[in-house]
């Protein structure tokens, strides 16, 4: 006899009622998929967190408000000697234009009845922007048959007004304000309720370059846009053909020695270097030691491309590793020497692939910003790099580096020009990532 | 000549080479293409890169080396008294190549040579004149200045020259060279394609080439630094207060302390976020579910920094300042150890958890099974089996996101501040190594002062940082991965 025996016998339970134990256990295996529930719903709440705030920062910098103004362009003023030739009407500066509109503003504002009796002349004139006499200037040599007539001007307001019509400005902070006073704003909500005023598309910032620290209204993304093209064609232009021929070699052709595997550890550590690293390398060797102007979209174009090419070397090496052996057996079995099987059979069908990197790594490119820092990207340019090739040497800005540039200004208006920017600049890598998945797509083939 | 024209000759010399190759093999052949060793497009393949390549390469060399040299030269005719109190030879020689270049404008304005040779800075207004053609010059242009314009001017011109010369000799003699040699029994494929794996393997040292350049800049910079400020007190000292008038104290420790600091946050939003995603995707959800949530979640890692940077310093930096800083009492800063650390929390999420998942998908099902088979539920089976064998993955990963945060850049120069100090209080504005690098090589790139220099030490010890941790990423990978099957 054993001690078995003697143990009491167990509780008849049913099976389908739960123990203590298993209840404790069942309820650790809820818990711990309550836990991974929640950390896949909190990573996607940040980002949308992060998209509803940058949008909800950013969307009103599309639009702008303008004061619809008919204003009679005085030929005494404007053109004195009555020729009509635009050379004789430059000696015009922003000044005469300026004065026009101040009185065509007055004007308005008498005719509709408000009141303005609170401010001075000059505090009525502050209302616009002081751009909009430039653009009218601009309007009038471009097109001297003007002179004479009245037209509708659309003067762009300043950026005080703007913020008040987008909310950014109230009368508490105008009190503050030594740019703008609760009395002009009453007359900006008349003006509004009449109908002088309003918000319309921004077309200007696309088109116009930066502006200063006091006239944020008139900020634009134009350069920044063209030079971050001008960096990309660089991009492209060096970083595939490099990338892929690298690619090639070390699939294809490259022998299994010391040497290579060298060169593929060297890729891998260079995709993990830090950006900045990157930024220093620019500085010291191409700008320091080459000479190359600092602030050009060739120096940044060249530091994106040491920095994307490990991306497309990897995509690339990937699609070449996609292609199956048989097609370069059958291309060597009828007699292709190894370089006719890859440049006739291999890259034509890892094209698809190869693309699909290459626009990634230029997304990728894109919005890169540390390294641009370094190289004198973060100075005021004020006017377009002239066409290409010129145009790679000539001070530019880039989106992103704008959007840092706008954010370290003082003025609140800033916050908003930078977040459109970046919705600008989400909607290339957008772009660009949709046209990639739709590539790959298309022409992936399943071996 | 203009670069742009040359290289348009030379290749327009290369496309005339192939058309003679072919046709000179051709009629070698006495016009049958069955006489040749190769393919008759092969000699013209040949032809076309014995022209263009040693052309365009010596073209390639002579326009870095040429600027480097021509400053040399023109520097020797600057003396010490030209330079002025408190400029520098560097902005002086800026001044003589904008000269130079509102030279050639004059020129260009129908200024004849000889008038340029006569000349003279003391006799002539230099400034008005460039100023006329929208050359603007910020001092008065001192003899010395002028004269050394004119030599940079001439100098280049000289060498431009001479480049031109030298790339169409060489151009014109590849051609003759390779189109002369043309005979059928020629082995044009065999020549043509060595060429080709040649530019290959060329092509694939510019890797090499390019952790060359990180490296010697690195190194040579911060050695430079060295000798003018000790080591010894960049390594142990406490504090960091750059004066640009001199006498700073640059110790690297309060800004090794903010980037762990921040660091250490990232990680702790990321690292179980992460990997809780990865399990709960790869373990649990539907195959809908997770084709919907893994690429959302992906876009984290695909949005640029600078997009994080905005987001922490107008949205989470003044949220966490009003809302647990202020009323806490902890302080009053909106850019924060805290601020940069939660948005670089989020942005690696991803970084950890794409990878996690990967792993955790490698770890095979057979072993899942058996752990259902004795009786386990499915956190059990992911606490006791999976997660073990999965766990050098997944400390390759966290490794891997630490170096990202180490380097990482906009958000902590958006959102962390600029005040350097050992401090515990997470709330507070500290700083970091590559803060730092930005806000000391910004603006002022003059390479003589320790205190600009001092960028480059610091990049050395972020890149020896990031490369630790990656190598000791794939050690850890490498040695402890379970192979199966």
């Amino acid at each position: 006899m054993t001690d078995l025996s003697h143990t009491a016998p167990r509780a008849r339970v049913s099976l389908f009622d739960a123990d203590p134990r298993t209840r404790a256990r069942n309820a650790a295996e809820r818990r711990f998929r309550l836990y991974g529930m929640a950390a896949v719903s909190l990573g996607l709440i940040a980002l949308v967190f992060l998209l509803v705030s940058i949008l909800g920062n950013g969307l009103s910098s599309f639009r702008q408000t303008v004061i619809e103004l008919p204003v009679t362009l005085d030929a005494a003023v404007l053109d004195k000697s009555g020729n009509r030739n635009p050379d004789e009407m430059k000696k015009v500066t922003t000044v005469g234009y300026g004065k026009l509109l101040d009185a065509a503003l007055e004007a308005t504002l008498a005719e509709k009845g408000i009141d303005t009796s609170a401010l001075t002349a000059k505090q009525i004139a502050g209302l616009m922007s002081d751009e909009a006499p430039r653009y009218l200037r601009d309007k009038v040599l471009a097109d001297p048959s003007l002179v004479g007539q009245t037209i509708t001007v659309e003067a762009m307001a300043s950026g005080r007004v703007d913020g008040f019509l987008k909310g950014r400005v109230t009368m508490e902070s105008a009190r503050l304000d030594s740019n703008i006073s609760p009395e002009q704003l009453e007359v900006v909500q008349a003006m509004r309720d009449a109908g002088v005023l309003e918000l319309s598309f921004n077309s200007r910032f696309f088109t116009n370059a930066d502006a200063s620290e006091l006239r944020p209204e008139a900020a634009g993304l134009g350069v920044a846009m063209l030079g971050s093209l001008y960096m990309m064609v660089v991009v492209l232009v060096l970083s595939l053909p490099i990338g892929v021929a690298t690619s090639i070699y070390l699939e294809e052709l490259a022998p299994k020695n010391r040497w290579t595997d060298i060169i593929e550890v060297n890729i891998s550590n260079l995709a993990a270097v830090p950006a900045i690293v990157y930024g220093i390398l620019a500085l010291a060797l191409f700008i320091n030691f080459l000479g190359l102007p600092q602030s050009a979209p060739i120096v940044g174009g060249l530091v994106l491309t040491l920095m994307t090419l490990p991306t497309i070397i990897i995509a690339t090496r990937a699609a070449l590793k996609a292609v199956p052996p048989s097609i370069r057996d059958a291309a060597l079995g009828v007699g292709a020497s190894k370089m006719q099987t890859i440049f006739h059979h291999v890259l034509p069908l890892a094209m698809p692939g190869i693309l699909t990197g290459t626009i990634l790594g230029l997304a990728r490119a894109l919005g890169e910003s540390a390294p641009l820092l370094l190289i004198g990207m973060v100075a005021f340019v004020k006017d377009y790099p002239s066409a290409p090739p010129q145009g790679f040497f000539d001070p530019a800005s880039a989106l992103p580096v704008q959007v840092y540039q706008w954010t370290q200004r003082a003025d609140p208006a800033f916050v908003e020009r930078a977040s459109g920017a970046i919705i600008v600049l989400l909607a290339f890598l957008i772009t660009m990532n949709a046209v990639a998945i739709i590539l790959r797509r298309r022409f992936e083939r399943r071996w | 000549m203009s670069i742009g024209l040359l290289s348009l000759i030379v290749l327009g010399l290369a496309a005339l080479g192939f058309v003679l190759g072919r046709q000179r093999a051709l009629a070698s052949a006495g016009g049958d293409a069955r006489k040749l060793h190769s393919l008759p497009n092969y000699y013209g393949w040949m032809v076309a890169l014995f022209t263009a390549t040693p052309a365009l390469l010596v073209m390639g060399v002579w326009l870095l080396a040429q600027p480097v040299l021509v400053d040399r030269s023109v520097q020797a005719m600057i003396g010490p008294g030209d330079v002025p109190q408190g400029s520098s030879l560097g902005l002086v020689m800026a001044d003589v190549r904008r000269i130079a270049a509102g030279l050639d404008v004059l020129v260009a304005g129908g200024m004849g040579e000889d008038a340029l040779e006569n000349m003279r800075a003391d006799l002539s207004d230099i400034r008005g004149r460039l100023g006329n053609v929208g050359v603007a010059v910020g001092d008065t242009v001192s003899p010395n200045v002028l004269e050394a314009a004119k030599t940079y001017r001439s100098a280049t011109a000289t060498g431009n020259l001479a480049m031109s010369a030298v790339v169409l000799a060489l151009a014109v003699a590849g051609l003759l060279f390779a189109a002369f040699r043309i005979t059928p029994e020629l082995r044009a494929r065999n020549i043509a394609e060595r060429f080709v794996i040649v530019l290959l393997m060329a092509s694939s040292t510019v890797a090499i080439l390019t952790t060359l350049g990180i490296v010697m800049s690195l190194v040579f910079e911060s050695w430079h630094f060295f000798q003018l400020y000790p080591a010894k007190d960049f390594f142990f000292s406490l504090t960091w207060n750059p004066q640009f008038r001199g006498g700073s104290s640059l110790g690297v420790w309060p800004l090794i302390w903010g980037t762990m600091y921040v660091s250490l946050v990232a990680l702790i939003v990321a690292v179980p976020l992460g990997i809780l995603s990865a399990i709960y995707l790869s373990e649990y959800a539907s195959p809908r579910i997770r084709s919907l949530a893994k690429p959302a979640l992906e876009i984290l890692a695909g949005i640029p920094s600078i997009v994080y940077g905005l987001f922490a310093l107008v949205t989470v930096g003044p949220l966490l300042r009003d809302y647990f800083a202020g009323p806490l009492g902890l302080g009053e800063s909106s850019s924060s150890v805290m601020t940069a650390g939660l948005v670089m929390g989020i942005m690696l999420i991803p970084y950890v958890s794409s990878l996690s998942d990967d792993i955790i998908n490698a770890v095979p099902q057979a072993m899942r099974d058996g752990s259902y088979g004795l009786g386990a539920t499915p956190s059990e089976t992911v606490k006791q089996v999976v997660l073990p064998a999965a766990l050098p993955g997944i400390v390759g990963a966290i490794l891997l996101a630490a170096s990202r945060a180490i380097g990482e850049t906009m958000i902590v120069v958006m959102g962390a501040g600029a005040a350097a100090k050992l401090s515990l209080n997470p709330f507070e504005a500290m700083t970091t190594v590559t803060v730092k690098i930005v806000s000391q090589l910004t603006g002022d790139t003059e390479f003589a002062s320790p205190e600009t220099l001092v960028a480059f030490a610091l990049g050395l010890t972020l890149f020896v940082f990031t490369l630790g941790l990656n190598i000791l990423a794939l050690y850890i990978v490498r040695k402890y991965r379970e192979q199966y099957e």
